[in-house]
């Protein structure tokens, strides 16, 4: 990168514009999360609160230790993978906000599927892989309905996929609470338990589940798959314009429908996790709103899969430091809402900035005299 | 570690970990035995409901001298829970966790309980059984006693006889709480009829409101619930201009004119239980469950709706059930004309818990 920065830097007497779209990638959204920072502390000088108090209590709860720190990592795990699966349709050009019911029902079909392989003695080693793919299937098919919907009916992708949430939800509540309810499970009607044999454990030294390495490891490989392959190139150029794509004899089609399916298999993954490795069978705790807090990663991310991670660990430092905010300053759930609230507006102003600051600017050729 | 060099970094570590050790308040400053008491709710503390009843319960246990109360409020039935009361053990020295929701206790409760044998954990439910880690256990008050009084109040106070019940789901403790309601109001009023329509979930507003004005255009005239925040189904029935009785907490502020009484859990009991066998050293009991002759339970006092005859005999209904006296008496038919009650029942009977019907004459259905 600094050989590209230096010899273009040579040849046009200024930054290249692939490194002024680095910069403005890293400097606007910490921008935009500074001056969010600010108006929050704003916000918290008119209830009488002190915002040092406020940051330093995220600091604790969110990184402050090394409990802090896996709190944070163990909340991030989720979000990974749902803000995967809002930001890579959104390379398409696809506003997709269903990762919500894809996540519930693959964490369903996952719970369901265990139900013959626990009774069937089936090892582990085999049964986690089948009920790990199964949820990722499930998930795919679930998303991958609202881009066929999109591209061959089109049916607009951002109201179908949030009904289909509503749909799966509903899935797994007429399941759960009928044919596959555990007749233990009276007064919370959930699947059969998977049994600890079936459980995933924390990653080793750590309490932290394996749901966080399947999200990096994830996130790296959509990152090479939509910025170094052919497939993600035309992946983007199809979300810069249809019409353009389709001219050149894309698949524009094939495109949507694997983006959308890629999307729906990394929420039904997260569905397997919370199954395996936090609930160990399914039930309406699977509704944790994680679906729709991936829209808020992702959009941090500006739809990077790689950007997706720090920015999770961020969403999940401020959910660990919301109870302790809660506990110590005496404010309800709500605040820790509110900034978040804060950080999206103020980022979605701060995507005007890009191409417009004033120094960043590559000169014209006219200038350069 | 003998290999290792005395180096700036650990010379910086070192002098980190004495400047930390310095800083603890070791000796006079800190109590003996400080007890912190961390409360989880599912919910906003301000629920008028449930959340609201446990919230309540803590800020008189604040008064208790000695006792510090933390406090999280909205925490998911996930592993949120855990991050929680992990946060309240590690970073606030918790030695007792109350987890308040029912999804808290499988897996969670019981998986923290195993990490920190040091820390009690007590949850509200009666889910704690033997074999189940020693330092966790479960609370609860059976809450249909409480009805059974709404019922009996609700009975004297409505015209028509007809009392419209907003229920979550045809979960058995849901299902005593309406079967309850029908019995008390059928002791005042042999043809008095429950009806009721299940939301199928905890939190639904906007179907809480369409159901109470369901079951008032249907001619009930007392409307009362169990969902989480019954806060809805109280100000609509107030809209309305019919009477309510409330659930979980009180809520008498939000129905001036119609409001009769409610069916409210009296945590403060059991939560002072445990802050004394803190106090003292003594072990926290793991089971404790209750209603009215235990001082577990109270019914909200009574609203502008309630009329002197309903008074006198909930009243009377309280001091029967402060003496155990049974709700339900056999033989008792189902909706269906099944017989499923056939003698007298005490009141705590373990086979009530496994409830999943409606009694003759509550209209409505489990499925």
């Amino acid at each position: 990168m600094t050989a590209v920065l230096a010899s273009s830097s040579i040849e046009r007497g200024g930054l290249s514009p692939r490194a002024i779209r680095m910069i403005e990638a890293v400097i606007i959204p910490l921008g935009a999360l500074v001056a969010s920072a600010a108006l929050f502390s704003v916000f918290l000088l008119f209830l009488g609160k002190s915002p040092v108090t406020f940051f330093n209590l995220i600091w604790t709860g969110g990184f402050g230790s090394a409990f802090s720190i896996q709190n944070t990592l163990q909340r991030a795990a989720p979000l990974i993978l749902t803000g995967l699966a809002f930001a890579i349709p959104a390379r398409i050009g696809l506003t997709l906000i269903g990762a919500e019911g894809a996540l519930v029902l693959g964490g369903f079909s996952a719970a369901a599927i265990a139900i013959p392989l626990v009774r069937g003695g089936w090892t582990p080693w085999i049964g986690l892989p089948i009920m790990a793919i199964a949820a990722m299937l499930v998930g795919a098919f679930w998303i991958g309905l609202a881009g066929w919907l999109r591209h061959y009916r089109g049916v607009n992708e951002t109201i179908s996929s949030l009904l289909l949430s509503y749909i799966a939800i509903a899935i797994m509540n007429f399941f759960v609470e009928g044919a596959l309810r555990d007749p233990a499970s009276a007064n919370k009607p959930s699947t059969m338990p998977i049994g600890d044999a079936y459980r995933i454990g924390p990653m080793p030294g750590t309490s932290v589940h394996w749901g966080l390495a399947a999200g990096v490891v994830l996130a790296v490989i959509l990152w090479l798959l939509m910025s170094r392959t052919t497939f993600g190139f035309a992946a983007r150029m199809t979300g810069g314009n249809v019409r353009a794509a389709q001219a050149q004899g894309l698949p524009v089609g094939f495109l949507v429908v694997a983006c959308c399916a890629i999307a729906g298999a990394c929420a039904g993954l997260a569905g397997f996790f919370e199954v395996a490795a936090i609930h160990g069978q399914a039930n309406a705790s699977l509704v944790a709103g994680y679906g729709f807090t991936g829209i808020l990663v992702a959009f941090l991310a500006r739809q990077n899969p790689l950007a997706v991670v720090p920015v999770a660990i961020l969403f999940g430092a401020l959910a660990a430091a919301g109870g302790l905010v809660q506990r110590r300053m005496a404010m309800p759930d709500a605040t820790v809402l509110v900034l978040q609230g804060m950080i999206f507006v103020v980022l979605l102003v701060s995507e005007t900035f890009y191409g417009r600051i004033p120094f960043l600017q590559p000169k014209r050729a006219g200038d350069r005299s | 570690m003998f290999t290792s060099s005395l180096t700036r970094r650990s010379l910086l570590k070192a002098g980190a970990a004495g400047a930390a050790l310095a800083a603890l308040p070791f000796g006079a400053a800190r109590a003996a035995n400080p007890i912190v008491i961390g409360a989880v709710y599912v919910g906003p503390r301000d629920d008028f409901g449930w959340n609201q009843a446990h919230a309540t319960a803590m800020d008189i246990l604040k008064q208790v001298p000695g006792v510090t109360v933390i406090e999280e409020e909205k925490v998911a039935e996930t592993d949120a829970v855990t991050q929680s009361m992990e946060s309240m053990i590690n970073l606030d020295q918790a030695n007792l966790i109350l987890a308040t929701s029912f999804g808290y206790y499988t897996p969670f409760v019981v998986e923290a309980a195993k990490k920190y044998p040091n820390v009690q954990f007590r949850h509200a439910a009666p889910l704690w059984k033997e074999g189940d880690p020693k330092n966790a256990g479960s609370y609860f008050g059976y809450l249909n006693q409480a009805h059974f009084v709404n019922g009996v109040a609700a009975g004297l106070s409505s015209k028509a006889g007809k009392i419209g019940f907003v229920a979550a789901k045809p979960i058995p403790s849901v299902l005593s709480n309406v079967n309850s309601v029908l019995l008390g109001a059928r002791s005042v009023n042999p043809n008095a009829t429950v009806q009721v329509i299940f939301t199928g979930e905890w939190s639904l507003p906007v179907r809480e409101a369409e159901a109470s004005n369901a079951l008032i255009d249907a001619g009930c005239d007392v409307i009362t619930c169990h969902v989480d925040g019954p806060k809805v189904v109280i100000e609509t029935a107030e809209a309305r201009g019919v009477k309510s009785c409330g659930h979980n907490a009180s809520q008498a502020p939000l129905a001036p004119k119609g409001f009769i009484t409610g069916a409210e859990y009296k945590w403060e009991t059991i939560y002072k239980i445990y802050a004394d066998a803190l106090a003292t050293g003594s072990e926290l009991p793991n089971f404790i469950a209750g209603g009215y002759h235990n001082d577990m339970l109270r019914n909200t006092p009574y609203g502008a709706g309630a009329t002197p005859e309903a008074i006198q005999a909930a009243d009377a209904a309280i001091a029967g059930l402060k003496a155990k006296k049974p709700i339900y008496v056999g033989p008792l038919k189902d909706n269906t004309g099944k017989i499923v009650i056939e003698g007298t029942m005490d009141n705590y009977d373990p086979v009530l818990d496994g409830m999943g019907y409606l009694l003759e004459g509550v209209q409505g259905s489990t499925t």
